[in-house]
């Protein structure tokens, strides 16, 4: 059942150089208690992607064009004012930078508390309570001490953990992570993914996970959508999209051979020559053709729609596959 | 900072092109330089073009503007305009002597306090304090006292007043450039501790400086002007903005335009290098939310 | 906590230190001869030595200094040279016209000034932030001198409202004191609140704009509620403006007291230096950086205790 679908969603920011298509053409859906990973370079639009969705995008200076609708509400219609029923209850948010996503002046457990006496119209007390509950849910042990430390005293490790218990606070449906255990020590990232992994199971809270890690996405993720200049160029089941990568980009991300295909579940993304676009413009060709050693005249002619090529496996590319090579 | 969300690639234009472009498009700046341009004609060219303005002429006294004297004129019968003008010529040379003395002595020491740090820096600093701690106005009455009320002395009062200001930014700025790699480099290719001042951290640190420099100009044109108001700058016959106040305060009933004009310039000309100062540091700093 | 206090005070010392040898050698620097003025131009050599022994002027500087130290330090700064009044019981008189001047224009300069600066933040680019903006800027522009020329020739000159110039004691008669000081106060003030306005400005936006904010937005805070979040970061920062400010209050008295005739703290100093009158001169000094280093005191305690990060750990930055 889908619970939140993103359809032809473009954000252009206004900026001083001009106009910057962030988010060209981007759509995807997302069923309930599903955990689905947007995979891509940084500047490909990820991040822009995941933070529409609440709405959190600066409030001026951003055009954002599609519909994002969340059950049978379409958030884009939504006043700001609407939109802050729906943050921190609906949808959660953790960012990837624990350390200043955190305000350093007041302690964890009031900021943890104040999500719920917002939504849940707690008293002071339960909020307390409550505040105390969730940190002993994300492991953070002692978490009647831990609630009136402030954010200096944690480790960065627990600092994302207490925002994990921020964002899971109110039970929320959707659950966005953008790049939650990208600025953490390696050896706690596991522990940080296995929390929300686990918690997003047990409450049957949908994620949004972005990253570009791949081994984050084969260990936590069911379904994958990778992006590319602002566009989706392929999007499968894990298992699907690690066993035959179709498109040129994904396959290049992987480290290009199949044989190579496991072994980079543990790495970052492979490097590719070339570099993106700039998100200035928009002609009508393949993005990648600069940097893919398949483009031809076709590619470069117009833009290959987002096709079914497998079952469940979509790719944007005249050329998919790990067969085909053309010069 | 900023997320990442807003993480925009820098197009490659031409530095200065973009810079003058994003000037340019504030209007409050190029209010500021028009201003700021406006001064430095009256000043430079004013006297030039008005009567002298230690000529009396009793026998017309606070006259009404006309065709001879386009503000007409004070209370000795001096043309006003005239005075105005050469008033200007002496915050000009107050102002930029004054900053042009604090930079230069101020950058190095900055520099160097930053770029070192250890002992050097916690001399300096706390000298720099004690700098800061003094109110400005008492230090500069007592060194007008020592040395004698003269532009000289006003000019090199401001100029150690300035000071800690400078200093500040420089050694900031260091701290700043001495983390990045580009100075690594330079130490790993044998530059000598002064080579990496001069070369390496002042070039980098001359946007953080016309910044400065543009505050401390009109600080400076205030500080003259103060002085010679309570009459320990210029002194009288000259013509400074801020001594035509003292006098234009005993006939505030008969000529309060008096009192107007010179206080009106000090005014606009301080507006004009605030306004240049803030376009410029908008201008040179990418971020948004200043 | 401790530690960071402990540290301030040390420095505090030091630089009181600094001041105070700094402006005992320079005041003895200054031209003109302390006893000749004393006992006037036709005083024979007998009387100017007698004078300058009694003053302690034909000892060595550095024993001047430690003697005058010691001497200040119990409260006594000598006799004034030009009244034969003891220097503190001058500063005693003068002090509390100054500081009922500073603190009335601090309370203007803080209630128009945090205000204006925190709504031009929040309604950045509306008109609410031109208006705050623009009067930053003016005040920014506007020195005091000619403020409180414009003040006089408006309420004194023009509409007979408020006195001129002239001072009475507060205790005397309250409302002939406040009418006296109202002027001379806002005059003050309105730089202060300029300067406080564009601080608190730039302070508040450059913490709405960080991430601690965008999770409070993302928590389904009230953009009220973020503001509350930024503002209590923003405070250590105004905090730290009123505290560097101070000196310049404190010139903007010498100006502003010349201008109203106010015989308060001041005035005192431009007249000392005019008439040499060392004692006074060396008791102004020390008293401005006393106070000046104590006010600092206060605003790094204030610092830590807005700033939890110092109050915990103590001594981190």
């Amino acid at each position: 059942m889908t619970l939140l679908s993103v359809e032809h969603l473009r954000v252009t920011f206004d900026t001083e150089d001009g106009p910057v298509l962030a988010v060209k053409d981007m759509s995807f859906t997302l069923a309930a208690g599903e955990i689905l990973a947007l995979v891509g370079e940084s500047g490909c639009g990820k991040s822009v992607t995941a933070m529409s969705i609440p709405g959190l995008l600066p409030t001026r200076g951003v055009a954002r064009e599609g519909s994002i609708r969340l059950a049978d509400r379409d958030l884009t219609a939504l006043s700001e004012r609407d939109l802050e029923t729906v943050r921190g209850r609906e949808i959660s948010v953790v960012f990837q930078e624990p350390t200043t996503s955190l305000n350093p002046a007041y302690p964890v457990g009031t900021q943890i508390a104040e999500v719920v006496r917002r939504h849940q119209k707690l008293r002071r007390g339960q909020a307390r309570q409550r505040a105390i509950e969730l940190l002993d849910l994300v492991d953070i042990p002692d978490p009647r001490r831990r609630c009136a430390n402030y954010p200096h005293q944690l480790s960065g490790g627990m600092r994302q953990r207490v925002m994990i218990a921020m964002a899971l606070a109110c039970d929320p449906k959707v659950l966005i992570a953008d790049e939650p255990t990208t600025a953490l020590d390696v050896t706690i990232q596991a522990g940080v993914l296995r929390v929300i992994r686990t918690l997003c199971r047990t409450l049957g809270t949908a994620v949004v996970l972005i990253t570009h890690d791949l081994g984050v996405v084969a260990e936590v993720a069911d379904r994958v959508v990778v992006m590319y200049a602002g566009r989706p160029v392929e999007q499968a089941p894990v298992a699907s999209l690690f066993a035959a990568p179709q498109h040129p980009y994904t396959i290049g991300l992987m480290g290009a051979l199949p044989a190579n295909a496991l072994r980079a579940r543990s790495r970052r993304l492979a490097e590719i020559p070339g570099v993106v676009p700039p998100p200035t413009s928009d002609p009508d060709e393949c993005q990648f053709a600069a940097r893919c050693p398949r483009a031809d005249e076709h590619c470069r002619a117009a833009r290959p729609p987002l096709q079914r090529r497998r079952p469940d496996h979509d790719t944007a590319c005249y050329h998919p596959g790990q067969e085909a090579t053309h010069a | 900072m900023t997320s990442d969300v807003v993480a925009l690639p820098v197009l490659t234009i031409g530095r200065g092109t973009r810079l003058r472009r994003r000037f340019l498009r504030r209007p409050l700046a190029v209010l500021g330089l028009v201003l700021v341009v406006l001064f430095l004609l009256l000043a430079v060219f004013g006297p030039m073009l008005t009567p002298d303005p230690l000529v009396q002429n009793l026998s017309s006294v606070f006259a009404d503007p006309s065709a001879h004297h386009l503000l007409g004129t004070d209370d000795l019968g001096r043309d006003e305009l005239a005075r105005l003008a050469s008033g200007a010529r002496v915050s000009l040379v107050a102002g930029v002597l004054s900053t042009a003395l604090a930079m230069v002595v101020g950058t190095p020491i900055g520099l160097a306090s930053g770029y070192f740090r250890g002992w050097l820096d916690a001399v300096i600093m706390r000298f720099n304090d004690a700098v800061l701690a003094f109110p400005f106005l008492i230090f500069a009455v007592g060194f007008a006292a020592i040395f004698g009320a003269s532009l000289r002395t006003v000019v090199i009062a401001l100029a150690i007043g300035l000071l800690p200001a400078v200093v500040r930014v420089a050694r900031g700025e260091a701290m700043m450039l001495r983390e990045q790699d580009f100075i690594d480099g330079a130490v790993a290719d044998g530059a000598r501790p002064a080579g990496i001042v001069f070369r390496y951290l002042l070039p980098n640190s001359v946007n953080a400086l016309i910044v400065q420099a543009t505050v401390a100009v009109p600080t400076a044109i205030v500080g003259e002007a103060a002085l010679s108001f309570l009459g320990l700058g210029l002194q009288p016959p000259a013509a400074s903005w801020g001594l035509m106040l003292t006098s234009a305060q005993q006939f505030l009933v008969q000529a309060p335009q008096l009192a107007i004009y010179p206080g009106a310039l000090i005014a606009l000309t301080t507006l004009g290098f605030n306004l240049l100062g803030d376009g410029l540091r908008d201008a040179l700093d990418p971020r948004e939310g200043r | 906590m401790g530690t960071f206090i402990l540290r301030r005070a040390l420095s505090s010392v030091v630089v009181l230190f600094l001041c105070s040898v700094a402006v005992f050698v320079g005041v003895r620097a200054l031209p003109g001869d302390p006893a000749l003025i004393m006992a006037g131009e036709t005083a024979t050599p007998a009387v100017l030595t007698a004078i300058r022994h009694q003053f302690g002027l034909d000892q060595p500087l550095p024993v001047q200094y430690v003697d005058y130290v010691n001497q200040a330090l119990h409260g006594n700064f000598g006799i004034s040279t030009t009244d034969q009044l003891p220097v503190s019981e001058i500063l005693v008189q003068r002090i509390p016209v100054t500081l009922e001047i500073a603190l009335l224009a601090i309370i203007i300069g803080v209630l128009v000034g945090v205000p204006a600066g925190i709504v031009s933040a929040v309604r950045r680019g509306r008109i609410a932030d031109y208006v705050s903006n623009a009067f930053g800027l003016i005040g920014l522009s506007v020195p005091h001198f000619w403020l409180g020329l414009l003040a006089i020739w408006i309420f004194a000159v023009r509409l007979h409202w408020l006195p001129a110039s002239g001072f009475v004691g507060l205790a005397e008669d309250p409302v002939g004191n406040l009418r006296m000081i109202v002027m001379p106060a806002v005059v003050l003030g309105m730089g202060l609140s300029a300067v406080l306005m564009r601080q608190t400005r730039s302070a508040l936006l450059g913490q709405l704009s960080q991430d601690y904010v965008r999770t409070a937005r993302a928590k389904g805070l009230s953009h009220r509620e973020q503001v509350r979040h930024a503002l209590r970061n923003s405070l250590t920062t105004v905090t730290t403006v009123l505290g560097l400010q101070l000196g310049a209050l404190i010139s903007g008295a010498v100006v502003v007291e010349e201008i109203f005739v106010i015989p308060g703290f001041g005035k005192l100093t431009v007249d000392a230096v005019l008439q040499r009158n060392y004692p006074v001169i060396e008791g102004v000094v020390i008293v401005t950086v006393f106070g000046y280093v104590v006010v600092n005191l206060l605003v790094d305690l204030a610092y830590a205790w807005l700033n939890p990060r110092l109050r915990v750990s103590g001594s981190a930055r």
